[in-house]
């Protein structure tokens, strides 16, 4: 059974009188432990998707199963829990604390959402921070890291709960070209290391490049999925960004 | 919940200048609290303390119907030793009384020989009467050098200030008192003059002093008679609960038409400061409700402020995982953490305040009472609800915004710009 069985969903907005079509009837599956990208212009329909398979938003139409789970009829706080218990989120504007400092950062869901132990979470962050080579930056508020350490905090704060699935919407969309390629490669490293599902949108030819599987959506369709084997192709991620 | 405590703080600390000029509002609404609290409790207390231990008593029992024609002195409403003593049964059976003292109020004519005046007279039984009224004392001047071990004699009168003073006695002066008995007959004494008393506030404040012998003499008492029974507890602070056991004890004596024999009243009933008294607590809410309002009014924006402003980290928390529960604690701790440190700056503040007003003694003048020392004080109990009040409004004040907080939807805070 896949991690992620989409089943002709659409997703319908209303824009003051005029409804818009964000999906329009897509299926699709996505299995354990892969590395997905969906690509497609802007308004094309990916961050929607995303946030469908994220719990973040219903489908006007169509079902969604996560982890074997269908994830339409949840209501707010079920969907926060099955959130904080199956999901780690990467934002394109990183979206952390900015009161925290990075060591609290990457704790926060344990604490707020795992409710852990202070040794089992400090072990927990420890070793997130070192997987994302950000050890050394624990103590620094986010105001104090760059762009690129930045968005390694938050993939260290998304994989710390070990979820088996993690969504980036654009994470490099503020990123420099080189920052952003260390960026996706080190969450496929993460993807390597854990095992993780990892899911990112992006418009940048470069980085869905990066991706196994593509799928790209046009005008909030699904128009094609690529498999892209990636044997030979890895570069090692670049820790000083 | 410690580190959601350790969360709130941070994010008060976010916006400093906005979080510091908040809790100095508070502060200083907590400030004035402490300080009004502190000083009009204390003058409430000390005027009471006057009324009650110098002059009027604590507690007064008379034949029902004396106190509505009180001002007339009415001698026909005096108890016989009969009603004293079924009186002095049901004060014997009370654990919380401590003393009581008999008196005889009587209206009289005042001759120095050249000038003839009205006195009220309050005669008293020395002894019994410091008992009630411990203060009494210090109201009076005596001509005697050294310590007087009595009150006042047999033979001696003390005379109100204002009214010796414009007949021009003094102190040891011989005067005739000259009184209608309740027949209507008249009978003439002489005394002498032994002290002078201040006057003091309340409808007994203006009488002279006399021996309860003497009363009964002047007005040709064939049997002991008194007019009122002023009763003292030993805790002035359960003055309604025993009151209300007396009442109900001395309810149970009927008079020949099947009435109540007795009446009874508080210090309340009986002075007009009671009034003054209860402004002062109307004014101590007054103050109470509007640091009330501050704090409701102050945490309110702070906390509307801080869901506006961290919309995108709301939708952040949520989507990660952070059920709506815990992000309504988040906002509800820093609204609690706002409170707490305002009330603790203004505890602080307010009790040094109270601590240096009595370091600095202020003295004032009360009607004809001059030289009265302040000594402010608030109760462990008035500060305990104080920041009980506080802690409520301020949880009570970011109710509305940390419920909006929690049900924001995350797809749509997450948009937020």
């Amino acid at each position: 059974m896949a991690l992620v069985e989409i089943d002709n969903i659409s997703k319908n907005y209303q824009m003051g009188e005029v409804q818009v079509q964000a999906l329009r009837n897509v299926t699709l599956s996505i299995e354990e432990a892969a590395f997905v990208s969906f690509v497609g212009p802007s308004g094309s329909g990916k961050t929607t998707m995303l946030n469908l398979i994220g719990c973040l938003d219903k489908p006007t139409k169509g079902k969604i199963a996560v982890d074997g789970k269908q994830v339409n009829d949840l209501d707010r706080k079920q969907g926060a829990i099955f959130r904080g218990s199956v999901f780690g989120f990467i934002f394109q504007a990183f979206n952390l604390f900015p009161v925290l400092t990075v060591h609290e950062n990457v704790e926060y869901p344990l604490v707020m959402i795992k409710n852990e132990s202070a040794s089992d979470r400090n072990e927990k962050v420890l070793k997130a921070l070192e997987a994302v080579g950000m050890l050394d930056q624990q103590n620094k508020r986010p105001d104090q890291l760059s762009g690129g350490q930045k968005q390694r905090v938050a993939v260290a704060r998304a994989l710390v709960t070990r979820p088996k699935l993690v969504l980036a919407d654009e994470p490099t969309a503020n990123l420099d070209h080189k920052t952003a390629v260390n960026v996706i490669r080190l969450m496929r490293d993460m993807r390597d290391k854990f095992n993780t599902t990892f899911i990112f949108s992006t418009h940048d030819p470069g980085i869905m490049e990066e991706a196994e599987i593509i799928h790209t959506l046009e005008d909030g369709q699904l128009t094609h999925s690529t498999p892209r084997p990636l044997n030979g192709k890895e570069g090692k991620n670049d820790s000083n960004i | 919940m410690i580190r959601i405590f350790k969360i709130a703080v941070r994010n008060l600390m976010r916006y400093k200048r906005r979080t510091l000029l908040t809790s100095l509002l508070i502060t200083l609404g907590v400030l004035m609290v402490i300080l009004f609290s502190g000083l009009s409790g204390s003058f409430k207390a000390m005027m009471i303390g006057q009324i009650t231990d110098a002059n009027l008593s604590q507690i007064q029992i008379h034949k029902k119907g004396y106190v509505s024609s009180m001002d007339s002195i009415p001698l026909n409403l005096n108890l016989n030793s009969k009603g004293y003593a079924k009186i002095e049964d049901v004060l014997k059976s009370n654990s919380s009384v401590d003393a009581w003292a008999p008196r005889i109020k009587l209206g009289a004519m005042l001759s120095n020989y050249s000038e003839t005046t009205n006195i009220r007279l309050n005669a008293i039984d020395p002894e019994k009467e410091v008992k009630v009224c411990p203060a009494v004392g210090n109201r009076m001047t005596f001509g005697e050098k050294g310590q007087r071990k009595e009150l006042i004699r047999p033979g001696e009168v003390i005379l109100p200030d204002k009214l010796a003073k414009g007949m021009k006695i003094k102190q040891g002066d011989t005067v005739v008192l000259v009184a209608n008995n309740k027949d209507g007959s008249v009978n003439g004494l002489n005394f002498t003059v032994a002290g002078i008393t201040e006057t003091v506030v309340g409808p007994q404040g203006k009488e002279g002093y006399m021996h309860i012998k003497d009363a009964r003499t002047l007005l040709r008492m064939e049997q002991p008679e008194i007019t009122e029974v002023a009763v003292r507890l030993n805790d002035f602070d359960r003055l309604d609960p025993v009151y209300e056991d007396l009442k109900s004890a001395l309810g149970k004596f009927k008079n020949k038409n099947e009435k109540p024999a007795f009446e009874i009243h508080t210090w309340e009933k009986l002075s007009p400061f009671y009034n003054i008294a209860r402004m002062i607590d109307l004014m101590s809410v007054s103050m109470k409700l509007i640091m009330i309002s501050i704090v409701l009014i102050s945490i309110l924006n702070v906390m509307i402020m801080s869901v506006y402003e961290r919309v995108r980290e709301i939708g952040t928390m949520s989507a990660i995982g952070t059920t709506p529960g815990k992000i309504m604690a988040l906002f509800l701790t820093e609204g609690f953490t706002l409170g707490l440190i305002s009330i603790a700056a203004g505890t602080i503040i307010g009790l040094s305040g109270i601590f240096l007003l009595n370091i600095y003694k202020i003295r004032f003048s009360f009607g004809r009472n001059d030289n009265l020392l302040l000594e402010p004080s608030i109760s462990f109990t008035e500060l305990f609800w104080l920041a009980a009040i506080v802690l409520l409004i301020s949880v009570f004040a970011s109710l509305h915004p940390a419920y909006k907080a929690s049900k924001m939807e995350p797809v749509d805070a997450l948009r937020h710009v």
